[in-house]
C-alpha cells in the first residue's frame, strides 16, 4: 500500500524530512515552545516571591503560579518537545512517512486540549494543588479532565511512533538496525508507556473521587503510583536528552558511539531497571518496609545510575575520539579547547552534560540514598536538584537541539546568531549557580513550596539562620538572569519562525531515499585496538567520581550529627 | 554522522568496547555497589534510621488517643500560643498531631532520652520538618508513623510543615524543648 506523501532532503543538513511528519514535529515543538513561554512568565513570580527581599506575590497567587510553573514546564513544555523528537527519531532518522498522520493530529489535539483544559482549571482558582495533588487535598474536576486527556493524547503519540517504527521496518528503509539515536527514542517511548499508565491509574479515581462517583482513594497509594508517573516520566526526559546528546554530537562532529554495545546496553538498563524510581519521593513516608526502599530507591542496586555513569562518559568520549581523528591530539584537552564554542547547538549540550553529571546526578545519588532523605526531603533542595536535572539536562538540551532545526526543520535563517551565541552560556552558567544556591539553602532545611520563610506574625516563629536567607536572596537573582536566557531563546526561536529569512529546504519528490549505513567505527576494532581512545573524558570522568565520593560521604558525615531515629 | 545512522556492523551488541569505556564501566560499577552496601551498612551501624513501625488510623481514634496521651502528661501551659506543653517518660509515647494549620501539643523532652513518637494527620498530608537539626518525616492521614527518636543536643526547635497543605501552609509551625 501506497500512500500519497512527499519527501525532501535538506541540502544543509543531508537530512530527510516526510511531509506529514515534518508538521507534526513543527507543531509539537511550537507548542512546546508555549509552554515553556507561558512557564517561564510563571517562573518569575514563583521567583520573585522565594527572594525573600522582593516577596512578590500574595500567597494564593504564589501557590496558583507555582502550581501552574511545575505543570505547564514539566508535563507539557517536555513532553510536546518528546513527542517531536520521538517523530524526528523514527520518521526523519529512519527516512520513512510517519504512521497514521491523522491519528498522530488527533494525538495532538488531545494534548493541546488537555493543557489548556488543565491550565485553565488552574487559573480559575480552586486547583491550587501543586502538580502533585495529593489526595485528599482536591482540585477542581477539569484539573484532572485536562491532565488525563493530555496523557492519553502523548500515549497515543507514542503508539504512533511504535507504529513508524514497524512501518520503517517493512518497507525496508534502513538496513541492520536501528540508529543509536532512534534506540535512545525507543527506550524513552517505552518508559513513557509505563509511566503514562501509572498517570492514569491515579488520576482516573481521583477525578472520579472530584466528581463524587468514588469516596476514597487512600493517600499513600495515591502517593505510590503518583510517583510512578511523576518519578518514571524524569527517566523519559534522561533517555531522551542522552539521545539528543548522541545526535547532537553526531552531527556537530561526526562523532560515532565509541561502542554500539555499551550506548545501547545502557539504554537498556534504563528500561530494566528505571521504573522504580518512585521510590524517591517515599523514602520519608510511613507504611513501606525498609527493604523495599532501599532495592527501588538504588533502581535495584544502582544500575540505573550506572547506565547514567556510562553515558556521561561516552557521549563527550564519542566527541573526543572525533576531534582527535580531526588532528586535535595535542595534549589532554586540545580536542576540547577547539570544539565550536560558538555554536550553541554544542555549547548547550555540553553545559547541559557538565550540569546534568555533576549537579543532577550527585545530588540525586545523595538524596535518593534512603537514610540521606530524611535531611532533604521536601527542602528547597529538591527543586534545586530537579531543576539541574530537567532544566540544565532535558530543557538546555532541547534548546540546544532547537538552533540546529531552526535551517533544518523550519527553513529559516536565524536572526540575532549573536544572541543565540550566548544564551546557552547564560541561561546555563545562571542555572548552576541556581541549582548550587537552593541546594544550600535546603541543606539548611528551608522548606520548598513555601510562601513566607519569615512566617511572620506568627508567635511560634522559627529565625532561619542568616546563611538561608543569603541563599534565597541568590535564588532570586540567579532565577532572573536564567529568565533572561530564557527568554533570548524564545526569542530567538519564535522570531525566527516569523521573521527569519526563507531558506531553501530541498525539492519534494514522492520517493524516499534509503538510510546510508554508518562506517565502522575506527575506535573499536577490538578491546583496546586504539588504546585509550578518550583520555581527556577518562580524567574528567574520574574529577567526576572523586566529586561524588567528597559530596556522598559529606552527607554521611551530615547525617551522623543529627538525632538518633530508630 | 554516525549515531543517527545504522550501523553498518549489524550485530551491535557483538560490537567490542573500548578500553576507556571498560575501565570505566568497571570503576562506576564498584561506586554503585558502595552506593547500595552503604545504605544497607547503616541500617546494621548507623544511628539515624527511619522506623518503618506504622499503623492505619483514623482523625477520631488518633485525635482521642493523642488527648487522652496529653492529659496525663502535660506539665504546664505556653502562654503565648496556649498549647499545652507535654513531658513524656523516657521510653514512653509521644505523640504529634497534625492539621490545618498546626502542630499540637508542645513536646518537652529530654537529651539522650528515648520515645516513641507517634505522627499522623487528621487532615491533608502535612511534613514533619524538626528545625534546626533538619530531619523531615512525611505525615500521611490515616496512618500512624511510630518514630523512635534520640534528642542528641538541648534547645529550643521549631517544627515547620513542609508539606504543602493549603492556603495556610507557611502558617504552619510548632515548637518542641529538649531539655
Ligand atoms: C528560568 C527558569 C526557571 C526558574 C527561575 C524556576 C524557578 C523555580 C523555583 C524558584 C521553584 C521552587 C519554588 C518552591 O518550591 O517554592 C520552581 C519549582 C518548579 N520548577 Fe522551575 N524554574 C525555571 C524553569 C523550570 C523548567 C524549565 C522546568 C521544567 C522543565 C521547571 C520545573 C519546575 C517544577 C516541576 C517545580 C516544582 C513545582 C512544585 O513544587 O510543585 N522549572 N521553579
Ligand atoms: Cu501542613
Ligand atoms: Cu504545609
Amino acid at each position: 500500500m501506497s500512500i500519497a506523501t512527499t519527501y525532501r532532503t535538506c541540502p544543509r543538513s543531508g537530512l530527510q524530512f516526510e511531509a506529514n511528519a515534518e508538521k507534526l514535529i513543527i507543531a509539537n515543538a511550537v507548542a512546546a515552545v508555549v509552554f515553556l513561554l507561558i512557564g517561564g512568565v510563571l517562573a518569575l513570580g514563583v521567583a520573585l516571591t522565594r527572594w525573600p527581599a522582593v516577596h512578590w506575590l500574595q500567597a494564593d497567587t504564589f501557590y496558583q503560579v507555582l502550581t501552574a510553573h511545575g505543570i505547564d514546564m514539566l508535563i507539557f513544555w517536555i513532553i510536546f518537545f518528546e513527542i517531536a523528537v520521538l517523530y524526528f527519531c523514527a520518521s526523519t532518522l529512519l527516512r520513512c512517512r510517519i504512521a497514521t498522520p491523522r491519528i498522530a493530529w488527533l494525538a495532538f489535539a488531545l494534548m493541546l486540549i488537555g493543557a489548556v483544559v488543565n491550565n485553565y482549571a488552574v487559573y480559575k482558582g480552586g486547583s491550587s494543588v501543586m502538580m502533585t495533588s495529593y489526595v485528599p487535598m482536591m482540585a477542581e474536576q477539569s484539573f484532572y479532565l485536562g491532565l488525563i486527556l493530555f496523557a492519553v493524547g502523548a500515549l497515543i503519540g507514542c503508539f504512533v511512533f511504535f507504529g513508524t517504527l514497524v512501518v520503517a521496518k517493512r518497507d525496508k528503509t534502513y538496513e541492520g538496525s536501528v540508529p543509536l539515536v532512534t534506540f535512545g527514542a525507543i527506550t524513552a517511548a517505552i518508559i513513557a508507556v509505563f509511566t503514562i499508565a501509572s498517570g492514569a491509574i491515579i488520576l482516573i479515581p481521583t477525578w472520579l473521587l472530584s466528581l463524587g462517583v468514588i469516596d476514597k482513594v487512600d493517600p499513600l497509594i495515591y502517593r505510590m503510583i503518583w510517583w510512578a508517573f511523576g518519578h518514571s516520566s524524569q527517566q523519559i526526559n534522561v533517555a531522551a536528552h542522552v539521545s539528543v546528546w548522541y545526535l547532537v554530537a553526531a552531527v556537530v562532529f561526526g562523532a560515532k558511539p565509541m561502542s554500539e554495545r555499551v550506548s545501547r546496553g545502557a539504554f537498556l538498563l534504563y528500561i530494566l531497571f528505571l521504573q522504580l524510581a518512585s521510590a524517591h519521593h517515599l523514602l520519608a513516608d510511613p507504611g513501606l518496609s525498609t527493604n523495599w526502599k532501599v532495592v527501588n530507591t538504588s533502581y535495584f542496586m544502582y544500575f540505573a545510575v550506572l547506565a547514567s555513569m556510562i553515558h556521561g562518559l561516552t557521549v563527550p568520549g564519542a566527541m573526543e575520539v572525533a576531534q582527535r581523528q580531526k588532528g586535535y591530539t595535542r595534549g589532554l584537552y586540545e580536542w576540547l579547547r577547539r570544539a565550536p564554542w560558538s555554536n550553541p547547538t554544542f555549547s548547550g549540550v555540553f553545559i547541559s552534560i557538565i550540569g546534568f553529571g555533576f549537579l543532577g546526578g550527585i545530588s540525586g545519588v545523595m538524596m535518593g540514598t534512603e537514610q540521606l532523605n530524611m535531611i532533604i526531603h521536601n527542602t528547597i533542595y529538591v527543586p534545586g536538584h530537579f531543576h539541574a536535572t530537567v532544566v540544565v539536562g532535558t530543557t538546555l538540551t532541547f534548546m540546544a537541539l532547537t538552533y540546529y532545526l531552526i535551517p533544518t526543520l523550519f527553513k529559516r535563517e536565524m536572526i540575532s546568531p549573536g544572541l543565540a551565541k550566548l544564551q546557552p552560556y547564560l541561561f546555563g552558567l545562571s542555572m548552576y549557580f541556581f541549582c548550587l544556591v537552593m541546594m544550600g539553602a535546603g541543606t539548611l532545611g528551608v522548606s520548598r513550596r513555601h510562601w513566607d520563610m519569615a512566617f511572620s506574625g506568627m508567635p511560634m516563629a522559627y529565625e532561619w539562620p542568616g546563611a538561608a536567607y543569603l541563599m534565597m536572596g541568590l535564588v532570586g537573582i540567579s532565577a532572573v538572569a536564567a529568565i533572561v536566557g530564557g527568554a533570548i531563546y524564545i526569542y530567538v526561536t519564535v522570531g525566527s519562525l516569523l521573521w527569519g529569512k526563507r531558506i531553501e529546504g530541498g525539492a519534494a519528490s514522492v520517493a524516499s531515499k534509503p538510510t546510508p549505513l554508518m562506517a565502522p567505527a575506527a575506535v573499536a576494532q577490538g578491546y583496546g585496538s586504539q588504546g585509550f581512545a578518550a583520555p581527556g573524558t577518562f580524567v574528567l570522568a574520574m574529577v567526576f567520581l572523586v566529586a561524588f565520593i567528597l559530596y556522598y560521604f559529606v552527607n554521611w558525615k551530615y547525617l551522623s550529627t543529627v538525632w538518633g531515629l530508630s | 554522522m554516525s549515531a543517527i545512522l545504522p550501523p553498518a556492523e549489524r550485530l551491535w551488541w557483538k560490537h567490542p568496547l573500548d578500553r576507556v569505556e571498560g575501565t570505566w564501566i568497571v570503576i562506576a560499577f564498584v561506586w554503585c555497589m558502595i552506593l547500595f552496601f552503604m545504605m544497607v551498612f547503616w541500617h546494621i551501624y548507623g544511628r539515624q534510621n527511619l522506623s518503618t513501625e506504622t499503623y492505619t488510623t483514623t482523625p477520631e481514634a488518633f485525635m482521642a488517643k493523642a488527648e487522652a496521651w496529653a492529659a496525663q502528661y502535660t506539665v504546664r501551659t505556653d502562654e503565648v500560643s496556649g498549647l499545652p506543653i507535654v513531658a513524656p517518660p523516657d521510653g514512653g509515647d509521644a505523640y504529634i498531631i497534625s492539621r490545618l494549620w498546626s502542630f499540637w501539643p508542645i513536646l518537652e523532652l529530654e537529651k539522650g532520652k528515648t520515645y516513641r513518637l507517634h505522627l499522623s494527620s487528621l487532615d491533608y498530608n502535612h511534613g514533619f520538618s524538626l528545625q534546626p537539626v533538619n530531619i523531615n518525616i512525611q505525615v500521611v492521614p490515616g496512618y500512624e508513623h511510630v518514630v523512635t527518636v534520640t534528642p542528641n543536643q538541648s534547645g529550643t526547635y521549631s517544627i515547620v510543615c513542609n508539606e504543602f497543605c493549603g492556603i495556610g501552609h507557611h502558617t504552619m509551625v510548632g515548637r518542641l524543648y529538649v531539655k
